[in-house]
């Protein structure tokens, strides 16, 4: 018996030698989370670099871009660039950032890496789905970035595709034929490989836990990521077949989402009978699950990482998960919280609303918990806990407007306004990537064995926190006094004495910006030049820091761990003097 | 590979060798026992039952929003292929009652191990002949619509007709692909290899199967 399953191991185990195995269609769940990590750094410096020149426009619609003329000659001519153009970059800024930033860094990246670990895996379990995971993501990637090189550029219809623009095809505008489709082609293979991603998450949760790692166990990270994959295992089995439908109404000639007698550029479009409003509902019954596949893993980060730094156990364990399985089930009910104004009957509207204000209830416990469990800890200032507490609040500054955005009557007023844009991207954008920040100023050591530096770390905690509410509080106000969203230019109308706030708005975002510039030196300077990392320099108890810096190839060097205490044991009177217990570390008696 | 643990500050060393810890549910150690090929097919039915639920409710929505709905009586064959499928289910878990009796009689009794290791490949041989038949009755069901008119984008009813039919396809092919891994696996290894990956991908065919008879139910009431 023993032979046989010596020679299993051998056999499946056997560390890749060469180059092309090793770092580029690696099996290792290590390899393909920085895979992962690689591609959202990517996507989200052109993300960043989309919206400088989104906000330069906004605030200087005169100023030429001369680069920009260069890169697209149609779409900005002389480098300033058309109202089209303006949508066109617009959409892409979307995409790119919801989908291959703030889906695959938290989630994808952090989750590939860690979870495995944090259950005491040594893969995940279908490490040949891991791989296409990630290629198809990465396939997704290219086909989206060739929309910037076709002929009229990227799809003017934004992230959200709302039909029939994005369904009807080249005579609705620029970017809504070849670019539309490279749009659609590169979401659909993007749910595939989020659903593939989802189901090895799910199988390696349930299935690989080591001895020991009870459910009620796993590090509330691993929940968050555990929950996460469930949302996006059903949220992304519905976006695919939307795709699929819509790239049907774009090729085959259907008409799931396109009306009759629709006239554009003069031509008479030969669909009938469709409903634009059926796209809104397909796409936001993933959409609204999305926003919480996005923020809960960072949640989840927060809260595996804050109690590292406050030195006592995060207070109410189970409320905390139980609050994000909660928000995970809510989540399906109030997609409609999106169409208030898209011509919904108002009475669905109500139904839609008090689910949504239900969510805010977990939403508060989880906020309260952390908050809560700061008071009376011996907190320690390093730049993953300034990244918690920043979480904190962005999460809250950006969840208290939600609930105004709630209420069908005042979102009427609302939706289509820039209190929106503070909105989500306070709290789900930017308190996503402080979870983002705090996960890799926290797990650098342990994926690359540097330590990252501190002081580099703190500036750029500080610019961004600042910088971030500089961006985006103003567009509260901008919002309440009626600033219109999606409009390139507010020159000649009553928006125009609004100018000094959105150029304030522009410097703020040039110069956060260029603080993240800080963060992707800090990234690779200490990459090569960080201090070396010891096994567990934040004196924290899950499993990834019981085994090397970076970890060995089955993560755990030929052996199970056996896991002994649950993740929260800080603040205790260790027998070794320390004030933790880690989660492998052997019980008295046992 | 170097193995260097270095046990942190307070980690004392509850690391159990491998050989020892089989069973653990870990990828390598033979005796793992929730079985993960069939885990991964649950969640993966999980996702494709949501899947038609969404196209479902897309039909029902486009169908109650605009009065351009044509009936149409649904190709003959339909019904042929469905009882293909039904068989091929039958058939499939035969080869699997006689496969799962390979391993255990190894040793004992060989005369019946080898009769029922050939059994049981002749049914997969069956399944996939009759899995293989069904795809083509599919497409010959697309052609008798073709033939009366109706195409891709002729009529919203239509439209549905061909993306569940063809969505369906395309995951029965999927199983296709499965079951010809499973019987290579399984003529490599005479029979001997283990057969959690053919349960697996049995639990998908007979999947195949019930999603086949609700999308015929629907296909029967809304076209």
């Amino acid at each position: 018996m023993h032979d046989v399953s010596a020679t299993q191991v051998t056999d499946e185990h056997k560390a890749p030698t060469g180059f092309i195995r090793k770092y580029v269609f690696s099996l290792d769940h290590k390899v393909i989370g920085k895979q992962y990590f690689g591609l959202a750094l990517v996507a989200v410096f052109v993300g960043m670099v989309l919206s400088w020149l989104l906000r330069i426009h906004l605030a200087y619609p005169t100023w030429p871009i001369p680069l920009l003329g260069k890169f697209s000659a149609a779409g900005a001519p002389g480098g300033v660039m058309t109202p089209e153009y303006y949508l066109s970059l617009l959409t892409m800024h979307g995409t790119l950032m919801v989908f291959f930033v703030l889906t695959n860094a938290p989630f994808a990246a952090f989750g590939n890496y860690f979870l495995p670990i944090q259950i005491g895996a040594e893969d995940m379990a279908f490490p040949r789905f891991n791989m296409m995971s990630f290629w198809t993501t990465f396939a997704a990637f290219v086909v989206m970035m060739a929309s910037f090189f076709v002929a009229d550029g990227p799809p003017i219809s934004g992230w959200t595709a709302y039909a029939p623009l994005s369904a009807v095809g080249g005579d609705a505008g620029p970017g809504l034929a070849m670019g539309q489709n490279l749009w659609a082609i590169s979401i659909a293979l993007f749910c595939v490989a989020s659903l593939l991603g989802a189901l090895n998450f799910i199988a390696t949760t349930l299935d690989l836990r080591t001895k020991g790692m009870s459910l009620a166990r796993m590090p509330y990270s691993t929940w968050a990521w555990f929950v996460t994959s469930v949302i996006a295992l059903l949220a992304f089995a519905v976006l695919l077949p939307a795709c699929i439908l819509l790239i049907l109404d774009r090729v085959g000639g259907t008409s799931f989402f396109i009306p009759a007698g629709l006239i554009l550029s003069d031509k008479l479009q030969p669909h009938s009978g469709g409903s634009p409003l059926l796209w809104q509902h397909l796409f936001w019954f993933f959409g609204h699950p999305e926003v919480y596949i996005a923020i809960l893993p960072s949640i989840g980060i927060i809260a595996t990482i804050l109690p590292v730094f406050v030195r006592k156990p995060l207070l109410g364990p189970r409320a905390l998960i139980g609050s994000m399985v909660a928000i995970a089930f809510l989540s399906y009910m109030v997609w409609g919280h999106h169409m208030f104004v898209s011509g919904m009957n108002p009475f669905s509207a109500n139904l839609f609303s008090v689910p949504t204000l239900i969510i805010t209830i977990p939403a508060t416990i989880l906020t309260l918990l952390l908050t809560a469990s700061i008071y009376g800890g011996r907190m320690r200032f390093d730049t993953p806990a300034l990244f918690c507490l920043g979480f904190i609040s962005v999460f809250i500054s950006g969840g208290i407007s939600g609930f105004y955005l709630a209420q069908p009557s005042l979102d009427t007023y609302l939706h289509a306004t820039y209190f929106v844009v503070a909105h989500f991207h306070f709290v789900m954008a930017v308190a996503s990537l402080f979870g983002v920040f705090a996960g890799t100023y926290f797990w650098f050591p342990k994926m690359f064995g540097r330590m990252m530096n501190e002081t580099l770390g703190k500036v750029h905690f500080w610019l961004t926190f600042l910088g971030v509410y500089c961006v985006f509080m103003p567009m509260h106000y901008l919002g309440l006094v009626g600033n219109v969203r999606r409009y390139s230019a507010f020159v000649d109308d009553y928006l125009a004495p609004l100018i000094p706030v959105h150029k304030f708005i522009t410097i703020a975002a040039l110069l956060t910006g260029a603080a993240q510039l800080i963060f992707f030196w800090n990234l690779i300077w200490s990459r090569f030049r960080g201090p070396v990392a010891s096994v567990n320099p934040w004196q924290a108890t899950s499993l990834e820091w019981s085994t090397t810096s970076p970890p060995p190839f089955d993560n755990f060097g030929a052996h199970h761990p056996v896991v002994q205490n649950g993740p929260n044991e800080y603040g205790v009177e260790a027998p070794d003097g320390t004030d933790y217990v880690m989660q492998m570390a052997p019980r008295e008696g046992v | 590979m170097g193995i260097d643990i270095h046990p942190a500050v307070n980690s004392g060393p509850p690391l159990i060798p491998r050989e020892l810890s089989a069973g653990l549910g870990s990828p390598g150690s033979g005796l793992a026992k929730p079985e993960r090929s069939e885990t991964g097919v649950w969640i993966g039915i999980f996702a494709i039952v949501m899947s038609f639920a969404a196209f479902t409710s897309a039909m029902i929505v486009r169908q109650g929003v605009t009065p351009d709905w044509r009936h149409f009586a649904l190709p003959p064959i339909l019904y042929v292929n469905t009882l293909t499928l039904l068989v091929s289910s039958i058939t499939l878990a035969w080869a699997n009652r006689q496969l799962a009796s390979v391993g255990p009689q190894l040793l004992g009794a060989r005369d019946r191990a080898r009769q029922s290791y050939s059994d049981g490949m002749n049914w997969l041989y069956g399944t996939l002949a009759l899995g293989v038949l069904f795809v083509v009755g599919q497409v010959l069901a697309w052609r008798s619509l073709v033939s009366q008119g109706l195409f891709l984008s002729t009529n919203p009813s239509s439209s549905f007709f061909y993306v569940f039919t063809g969505m369906h396809g395309l995951h029965v092919l999927g199983g296709i692909a499965g079951l010809v891994y499973m019987i290579c696996k399984l003529a490599r290894t005479n029979g001997t290899a283990r057969t959690t990956g053919l349960r697996a991908m049995s639990v998908y065919w007979h999947f195949m199967d019930g999603l086949w008879i609700y999308l015929l139910v629907l296909l029967m009431v809304r076209t």
